[in-house]
């Protein structure tokens, strides 16, 4: 029962924490939570070098605790599966998760004591459910994963819920998500109708045998149906909404849940199902065409961000959109290698733009950072390790894995979705570096550019551009408060380790043209029981584009260094001279607003006008009222034959009495 | 001779007796006489058709009746008694308090 024992861990960890929370000091409930973690790590380790040990072929170990549901032909068992794909998912969430917990007992120092054990109670508690979704080895313990994930997701966002903004974003992350969800729930409805089982490896034999669907059919239907779950989990268009939202959430918790693992659970979704998926071509274009969409769309918006963390947000959301294009393409191995070293990289970063935070006191407006290289040593070297990482500088992790992508894509011929993958891997470096070289490098301003804001944004920007957290009350909006210090030791630990997994990480999947086996895709192929597509590609393709897409990191990187680096009065001049698309950008596309407009607010009508005026208050209360008031008024009459006179009763006692027995005697 | 249905004609007509007693009487201890003709009167009815038809059962039943006609009549006259000690009135007509 080893593989129950890793999501056990971190759930007794959850039990602790939450039970006896208000009476642990810090150093327990802290203590505590990590050690879950770590222990589920090592647990993690174990059984994976266990299924190492087994031949490639037979890589797979299931484990099975009950029957759960048995109702006619509908039988699901709670059972968990471990095969390579589920391997490197519970590597990352334990690995990663353990880290951040770490980082997050240092960050989260300033809480009082019983709100400290309560954000570690739901931090292992997000990895307990975030384990069983991984090793589930059917669509119903996924779910109930799935779900979870999604509920901690809510809690953690909302944590300082004094602070109406972030209380706002975690109802605003579970409603956008409850949308994905009743697709998701409506596939597996159809999965199970269609395939009489829900357990991954009977429905992908099942769909083996089937032809690939050339036409919009049953498959391409229920891949689409969960498709629409990975968007609202995965914060695709046209649920990617929340993701932006919820970096109103403490900051390790934006690190751990909506970058590393959480919300690529759509992503390792997708891979799970890979046979279904391959099998629904139309789905896959669909696929593949949102992951695109979403990568440039994203990543235009985080070009002009001036909070630290929505940059990341934005980020998150278009690499994300990288591993839908190369799930869309069918290179399912290269969009979970993308999801391995992304959680690795984006963790780091969103680490180290919290320790910026952390270091002065909650800003985290760009425009009021600058220079912070030498305050924060640490910090700096690290953030720029992820920035270098995820802007695909060659050599490093994201390079790898974003060039697997947009090799796969090109070698497909998918030329137009490459173009613009290409297109967005430019974006990804100007946007990283712009925000390196805004925050670290440079001169701090004396005073907040208000001016500048004014000159082309409207000063009180937009409802959720918000100053930060409550809890590290803001400072005057005349004066900046003071860099406090660089990252205390549990912090720069968990950078310090990321930061060499972002370097290292990409080497378990060194391709063949550089010298590798490409053995993170061979390691993973069992998993997806599909043929790896574009096995003859030619190298020489290969290695073209490998040069052109670091050409296009390295161009990235010089276009930021040009415009807010060198010459800053440039981008100012550019964002005045397209200052109606700098609008659109920094609204982010009116989306919220069109959002709001077009299905908030009908519902809202519909609901107050409708549903609770009308059909509440008129037709259910009227109803309810109704019954009420015709019992009184008829016992208002009928009290009236209690006359108290007792010849009276006889009287009515014997009339009645006469008259049935009359009836019966005359009938 | 005296057949059975001279016997039911005189048992209901002592039971219309007990009965427009007990509705026109005015007074608790006269409606409690009009009740025991009215017992007194189904008791005739239980002996006539044991007789009748030779069976001891109606017999049998009527000296149940009896008993219970005796307690009710104990305690229908001690109730009497004391609603008369409170009201000193043996009108049924003003005993109507108990009502909504």
């Amino acid at each position: 029962m080893t593989l129950f024992l890793i999501p056990a861990f971190p759930f007794a960890g959850f039990l602790v924490n939450r039970a006896f929370g208000r009476r642990l000091t810090k150093a327990v409930a802290g203590g505590v939570a990590c050690a879950a973690m770590v222990a589920s790590f090592l647990v993690s380790m174990v059984t994976v070098w266990q299924l190492l040990s087994l031949p490639a072929e037979e890589r797979s170990i299931a484990q099975h605790a009950f029957m759960w549901i048995s109702s006619g032909d509908f039988n699901v068992s709670l059972a968990f599966r471990l095969d390579p794909l589920a391997a490197v998912m519970i590597l990352v969430v334990t690995g990663i998760g353990a880290l951040i917990h770490v980082y997050s007992t240092a960050y989260m120092h300033d809480e009082p004591d019983s709100e400290y054990a309560r954000y570690f109670s739901y931090l292992n508690l997000f990895a307990a459910f975030m384990l069983v979704l991984v090793l589930a080895a059917n669509f119903l313990v996924m779910f109930v994963g799935w779900e979870g994930v999604g509920l901690c997701s809510y809690l953690l966002i909302g944590f300082w819920f004094e602070k109406k903004s972030a209380s706002d974003a975690g109802k605003k992350a579970f409603i956008v998500n409850r949308i994905g969800d009743f697709g998701f729930i409506l596939g597996v409805f159809l999965a199970f109708v269609r395939f009489g089982t829900l357990d991954f490896d009977d429905i992908a034999r099942a769909v083996g045998s089937m032809g690939t669907e050339t036409t919009f059919g049953t498959l391409s239907l229920m891949t689409l149906l969960l498709f629409v779950g990975a968007t609202g989990k995965s914060a695709q268009i046209p649920l990617y909404v929340w993701l932006p939202d919820a970096m109103e959430g403490p900051t390790p918790v934006s690190a751990l849940i909506h970058a590393a693992t959480m919300v690529t659970a759509g992503v390792y979704m997708i891979g799970r199902n890979a046979a279904l998926f391959a099998h629904a071509p139309q789905t896959l274009t669909i696929v593949a065409i949102i992951g695109t969409a979403t990568a440039l769309m994203a990543g235009t918006i985080g070009l002009v961000q001036n909070d630290i963390k929505r940059v990341l947000a934005y980020s998150t959301v278009s690499q994300l959109g990288y591993m839908f294009l190369a799930m869309g393409v069918g290179a399912f191995a290269a969009g979970i290698f993308h999801l391995y070293t992304h959680a690795f990289f984006k963790a780091l970063l969103f680490l180290g733009s919290g320790a910026v935070i952390h270091a002065l006191a909650g800003e985290q407006d760009l425009r009021r950072m600058g220079g912070l290289k030498r305050q924060l040593p640490i910090t700096y070297a690290t953030f720029l390790i992820g920035a270098i990482a995820i802007a695909g500088v060659p050599g490093l992790a994201g390079f790898f894995s974003k060039d697997e992508i947009l090799f796969e894509t090109y070698a497909g011929g998918h030329t137009l979705l490459w173009a613009i993958g290409l297109l967005t891997s430019l974006l990804t470096a100007v946007y990283m570096f712009r925000l390196v070289f805004l925050a670290f490098h440079g001169e701090r301003p004396l005073s907040p550019p208000a001016s500048a804001g004014q000159a082309h944004a409207p000063a009180p920007q937009h409802p959720e551009e918000r100053e930060p957290a409550a809890e590290h009350p803001a400072p005057g909006t005349q004066h900046l408060a003071p860099v406090e210090h660089d990252a205390p030791p549990a912090m720069a630990l968990a950078l310090i380790v990321l930061a060499i997994g972002s370097v290292v990480a990409g080497y378990v999947g060194l391709p063949a043209v550089l010298g590798g086996g490409n053995w993170f895709a061979r390691f993973l192929e069992p998993s997806f029981h599909v043929e790896a597509p574009h096995e003859a590609a030619s190298h020489d393709l290969e290695l073209t584009l490998m040069i052109v897409s670091s050409g296009v990191a390295i161009a990235g990187i010089g276009l930021a260094a040009y415009f807010f680096l060198r010459n800053r009065r440039a981008a100012d001049a550019m964002a005045q001279r397209f200052a109606g698309l700098y609008r659109v950008l920094l609204h982010k596309y009116y989306v919220d607003e069109i959002y709001d407009a077009t299905v908030v607010q009908p519902v809202r009508i519909v609901s107050e006008e409708g549903l609770w005026k009308i059909v509440d208050a008129r037709v259910i209360d009227g109803a309810v009222n109704g019954v009420g008031r015709v019992v009184a008024t008829s016992s208002e009459l009928l009290r009236r034959v209690q006359t108290g006179s007792v010849r009276a009763y006889a009287a009515s006692l014997f009339f009645g009495v006469v008259a049935i027995l009359g009836f019966y005697l005359l009938r | 001779m005296v057949t059975l249905n001279h016997y039911l004609i005189l048992s209901a007509i002592l039971f219309s007796i007990g009965t427009a007693g007990v509705f026109v009487r005015r007074n608790l201890i006269t409606i409690l006489l009009s009740i025991e003709i009215m017992l007194n009167a189904t008791n005739l009815t239980f002996v006539a058709f044991g007789r009748a038809l030779g069976a001891a059962d109606g017999q049998i039943i009527v000296f149940f009746v009896m008993t219970v006609a005796a307690a009710e009549a104990a305690v229908g006259l001690a109730i009497v008694i004391s609603v008369f000690r409170h009201r000193e009135s043996l009108n049924p007509d003003s005993f109507t308090n108990l009502k909504w």
